[in-house]
């Protein structure tokens, strides 16, 4: 049978932005509630800012809740760059927990997020982020 | 007045004493196949003479949380007693075809898929309840994978003391120093589960965090 131009699904993904405001004033399960949403729309997210710990292992806990409910959903890729390395000085890390504090979020890190059926792998060191996409 | 002394060291004591009897809850955490279940195995068997679970190279071998009660560890003449709490492996995706590679059948693959994801909720659901935990990762890895950032991260916030293991140290790969640098703000031990190399060094941190549990 031919295939219709119409009928051709173009397969592909999108970037999509969010700067930290749209999540700053969210509870929690808020906001997991709309990365997940946009996960399982096959785009990649790019969040300014990061989750707290407990927000991202509450992610990974709905992720793994979702893959089997979700059509063709089999889990999610995640990595954060933060310009605070892990050899700070104490004066350092007290500057930035309260920078991060006033600002309501560690604004100068950024999150991706994307579904591991678009993206096959993250690679992460300290001063850049790789995304590996499937073919 | 003597009753009042009596009471006062009661007081004072009691509570101490009961908590020391209580066992120290040492958890295995980390990435799946780092190794969790194979260090685990070599501690109870080393002082219990049984294993905790069975260990595979194909992914997700351990998919509900299993322990070991009692588990008294007996090092350089002191003498600690334990509860071992080994987790399944954390990782933020889980796709029954990557199972598929090892020859597991596709029914058995997805059931596979099926309980690992369970087990990833139920080990998560776990941290509150541990005194200290083994972050187990696999030395021939980039360690600095979200996953076991997001771990570390959280027994932080829960301010559970951790123990970083790069395990699989007898491996040519192995890159025990790329394990310090990434997470410098905790001991690391270099070892080798499968051999039991390293195993007093291993001992003597978890004996000295331990204290400090207590």
């Amino acid at each position: 049978m031919a295939i219709k131009k119409s009928d051709k699904k173009i397969k592909g993904f999108a970037i999509q932005f969010m700067p930290y405001t749209e999540i700053k004033y969210l509870g929690s399960a808020e906001r997991i509630k709309k990365i997940l949403d946009i996960a399982f729309t096959n785009s990649i997210l790019i969040i300014q800012g990061r989750l707290r710990p407990e927000e991202e292992s509450r992610l990974i806990e709905d992720t793994m809740a979702m893959i089997g409910h979700v059509k063709n959903f089999k889990g999610i890729e995640l990595a954060v760059i933060s310009p605070h390395g892990n050899n700070q000085s104490p004066i350092e890390k007290f500057k930035n927990k309260l920078a991060t504090r006033l600002s309501g979020g560690d604004l100068g890190a950024v999150t991706i997020i994307g579904p591991a059926t678009v993206i096959k792998e993250i690679k992460q060191d300290p001063k850049k982020i790789e995304l590996f996409l499937n073919k | 007045m003597a009753m009042k002394g009596i009471t006062d060291f009661f007081k004072k004591f009691l509570p101490k004493i009961m908590r020391n009897k209580k066992d120290i809850k040492l958890g295995f955490y980390g990435p799946p196949n780092a190794g969790k279940t194979s260090l685990a195995n070599r501690i109870c068997k080393d002082f219990t003479g049984e294993e905790i679970g069975s260990v595979s190279k194909v992914p997700h071998e351990t998919r509900h949380v299993q322990f070991k009660e009692k588990v008294e560890i007996n090092y350089k003449g002191k003498s600690m007693t334990f509860k071992m709490i080994d987790t399944p492996g954390i990782t933020t995706k889980v796709d029954y075809e990557d199972f598929l590679k090892y020859k597991v059948k596709k029914n058995e693959a997805k059931n596979r898929a099926k309980e690992a994801t369970q087990g990833i909720i139920e080990s998560i659901k776990w941290l509150d309840d541990m005194d200290l935990v083994v972050v187990v990762l696999d030395s021939t890895e980039n360690p600095y994978n979200q996953v076991n950032i997001t771990i570390i991260g959280n027994l932080v916030a829960r301010k559970i003391p951790v123990l970083v293991v790069a395990n699989k140290s007898d491996l040519k790969t192995s890159n025990i120093k790329r394990i310090e640098e990434a997470f410098p703000e905790y001991p690391v031990i270099g070892m080798s589960a499968k051999y039991g190399k390293n195993l007093d060094d291993f001992y003597e941190q978890v004996f000295k965090i331990s204290k400090k549990v207590k």
